[in-house]
């Protein structure tokens, strides 16, 4: 074991968390409330190269690893950018894999265009429902939205090229959600048959790996508002943090923070190996760092007191989405029924 | 950053499965639970005599030139065999705080007969009135000469029936603050004033209250200087995390998934059939996963010469918590037939949920508790103000 960021992955954090700070700061943040995107934003994110940053270099891309993959999704997740950046860097490693795995020419074209800066990609993670993507994360900005649907990987794009935001549903994340599919968009077929299936559930995983990710470094910033908070805040004649069921909670709060991220770079190391329970550590990663970041959110929350539930103080932006962003994988529950088959159950991992 | 695990005893696992094989017998782990002692002395006599306790140590404090890959090879069968280990255990301990802090003399004479199997030392630091606050001990020490009366009482010293020393820490000093007047003893079990009274626990294990009235005992038994015992038993907690859990086999929830999907329920299917078995031992491999991973980072942090303070906090922490809650869920999952204890036929997978259930009660509260460990936690990680009243 080395736990040890390399000099690479420490300036990969860095310059993110620069970016990002001056880049997605709260008022940003609010102000792409309800609709849940920064169009400028994206153009930064995109001038960056981030989408594509997974993307092999001789298909345009940077070439990174998953655990760099991973990074990038903690660094997100610490400030919430209003940008679907988890979903197109995701939709962008399947188009890749198929680009050379199915010599797909429209994977080749769409890619292009990803690389080029011209289009935002998105992916529907759950199966569709009657020829619909339903309320795919980003679905409301993607250009084209790829999608599973039996033996076949396909794309859902406009008729029309590129047009204007869906309109987004209110919901809990204030994230760019839409329906896409049948009565809104083309379909077009990208490869078919078991490999491009099975290219379609490593990029499932590789959501699940990041939005894991995302959720370990947004916990650690709901943490620290936390953390922060109860050092400002007197009652009873002294600092709310002296108590020791504020400290505990805090505590507890940390420990699962660091051991969602210790899992969840096991699991992009995993990934970035090639093992066989990579799919299975994804999945676990997932798990536990979504169930902690709500945790730990909710805590936080609830240690502002009445100032937690009012909108002006920040820790709501955190707490909503920690529900929100993983529900997009369907009920956790189930996740735990599919971990369990693919633990115990010997079935292809 | 990587994760690889190598098993650096991987050329060692077949000869001592061999070992253990020709040695141990299966009804000792029987014994040792029925007993509630967790030391037997056949099998350390044994361990003594094939060099398995000497391994690795030098050859003047009676070390042997068994391979010490080897030995640690053969503690792992053993314990894979469900047997403990515990009088050796806590000896190993406290010689290894004696090769830092003993004398010559001590080193030559107290490591060389535990390593011969004639020496087995239990350790006397909890008291009636504290135990994670240990540095509050009552029992004193006083000096006469060339020795010391030992007047006081222990609490949880374990094995100490089967043991010829107690590690006791004492009060030495009244007049300075609670951490600075503390020194280490060893302390024989068959000195007079030295009484032990057994305690039975949840988990079956017995431990013991230990008794010293004026026990007398020559200065030549003190370890470490006086008045810093505190500094001394902080070497041997040092010794204390590096404790594994044995070698890699299948782990505690592929096991009762075997169980389980082999297991016929009174509703017709297997109880793998039901899907809050699955999410249950879906929820236990992912805690055991993080519970690996924290203590692997703090081998790793040992290993590149760094300190695992919180890090060694979370690792107790998440773990003895994690295992309690798997065993309160394994125990539901059984429903009526979760209580039926190890020795009724009927009991399934032969009893091990529940003795466990009891067992693992232990884990939130010895080596510090759960409370202790947050405190840490919140203090080394956040900076939160530090509860505890300053000395």
């Amino acid at each position: 074991m080395d736990l040890s960021y390399s000099d690479e992955q420490q300036d990969l954090r860095e310059s993110l968390a620069s970016f990002f700070s001056k880049e997605s700061t709260v008022e940003r943040v609010r102000a792409a409330e309800p609709s849940g995107f920064d169009a400028e934003l994206w153009s930064g994110i995109s001038a960056m190269g981030l989408p594509t940053m997974g993307v092999p270099e001789d298909l345009g891309g940077g070439g990174a690893s998953p655990l760099d993959l991973v990074l990038t999704a903690e660094e997100f997740g610490k400030w919430i950018p209003p940008a679907p950046l988890i979903e197109s860097m995701v939709a962008n490693n399947l188009l890749a894999r198929l680009a050379t795995s199915e010599s797909s020419d429209l994977a080749k074209q769409l890619l292009a265009r990803s690389v080029a800066g011209e289009a935002l990609f998105s992916l529907a993670i759950r199966p569709l429902v009657e020829g619909m993507a339903r309320l795919v994360p980003g679905g409301a900005v993607a250009d084209a939205v790829l999608a599973c649907d039996a033996n076949e990987v396909i794309v859902f794009r406009s008729a029309a090229g590129p047009r204007s935001p869906l309109e987004v549903p209110a919901n809990l994340g204030t994230a760019p959600l839409a329906d896409r599919g049948a009565g809104v968009d083309e379909r077009d077929v990208v490869a078919t048959g078991p490999e491009a299936v099975a290219a379609y559930e490593i990029a499932r995983h590789e959501w699940q790996l990041l939005m894991a990710g995302a959720m370990v470094g947004l916990a650690q910033t709901a943490l620290e508002k936390g953390a922060e908070y109860v050092q400002q805040r007197r009652a009873f004649g002294v600092l709310i943090a002296w108590f020791q069921t504020v400290q505990h909670r805090l505590a507890d709060g940390v420990t699962s923070i660091e051991g969602a991220r210790l899992l969840t770079y096991e699991a992009g190391w995993a990934a970035e190996q090639g093992l066989t329970n990579a799919g299975a550590l994804a999945e676990m990663a997932f798990l536990f760092s979504t169930e902690a970041a709500f945790r730990v959110a909710a805590d936080s929350l609830h240690l502002h007191g009445g100032y937690g539930y009012t909108l002006e103080y920040d820790i709501q932006l955190y707490f909503r989405r920690a529900k929100a962003w993983p529900l997009a994988n369907g009920d956790p529950r189930d996740g735990y029924q599919s971990l369990a088959a693919r633990l115990f159950e010997h079935e292809e991992r | 950053m990587e994760f690889t695990t190598v098993d650096n005893l991987a050329e060692h696992r077949a000869a001592a499965r061999q070992w253990v094989e020709r040695h141990v017998r299966t009804e000792w782990a029987w014994e040792q639970y029925t007993s509630g002692t967790h030391h037997t002395p056949e099998l350390h006599t044994q361990l003594a005599k094939d060099g398995i306790l000497g391994a690795g140590w030098p050859v003047e404090y009676g070390g042997s030139t068994t391979d010490p890959g080897f030995a640690r090879a053969v503690l792992d069968a053993i314990s894979d065999m469900g047997l403990y280990a515990d009088g050796w255990a806590t000896t190993n301990m406290v010689i290894r705080t004696i090769r830092q802090v003993g004398t010559e003399n001590q080193k030559e004479s107290i490591i060389a007969d535990a390593l011969r199997g004639e020496v087995l030392i239990a350790l006397g630091y909890s008291e009636p009135d504290s135990g994670s606050d240990v540095a509050a001990a009552k029992t004193r020490a006083v000096r006469d000469g060339d020795e010391w009366v030992i007047t006081g009482q222990k609490m949880f010293t374990s094995t100490a029936q089967s043991c010829s020393h107690v590690f006791v820490l004492a009060r030495t000093n009244l007049d300075v603050p609670k951490h600075k007047g503390l020194t280490m003893f060893l302390v024989p079990t068959d000195a007079d004033g030295f009484e032990l009274q057994p305690i039975y626990t949840l988990g079956g294990q017995r431990t013991n209250a230990t008794f010293y009235a004026d026990v007398r005992i020559s200065d030549a038994m003190r370890i470490g200087a006086v008045d810093e015992g505190w500094r001394v038993m902080r070497v041997a907690l040092v010794y204390e995390r590096g404790g594994g859990r044995g070698s890699k086999g299948p782990t505690l929830a592929e096991r009762v998934a075997v169980w389980a999907m082999s297991t016929d329920r009174s509703d017709g299917g297997t109880y793998y059939d039901d899907p809050r078995t699955k999410e249950r031992l879906a929820r236990i491999a992912i805690d055991d996963e993080v519970a690996r991973l924290f203590a692997m980072r703090v081998r790793w942090m040992n290993d590149i010469g760094e300190l695992p303070g919180v890090e060694g906090s979370m690792a107790k922490l998440f773990f003895s918590e994690a295992d309690q809650r798997h065993y309160s869920e394994l125990v539901d999952m059984l429903g009526s037939a979760g209580v039926l204890q190890p020795g009724v036929a009927a009991a399934p997978l032969e009893g091990e949920l529940e003795h466990y259930f009891r067992s693992t009660v232990v884990g939130t509260i010895y080596g510090g508790a759960s409370e202790i460990q947050r405190e840490i936690i919140a203090e080394g990680r956040l900076g939160l103000p530090r509860n505890r009243p300053k000395e």
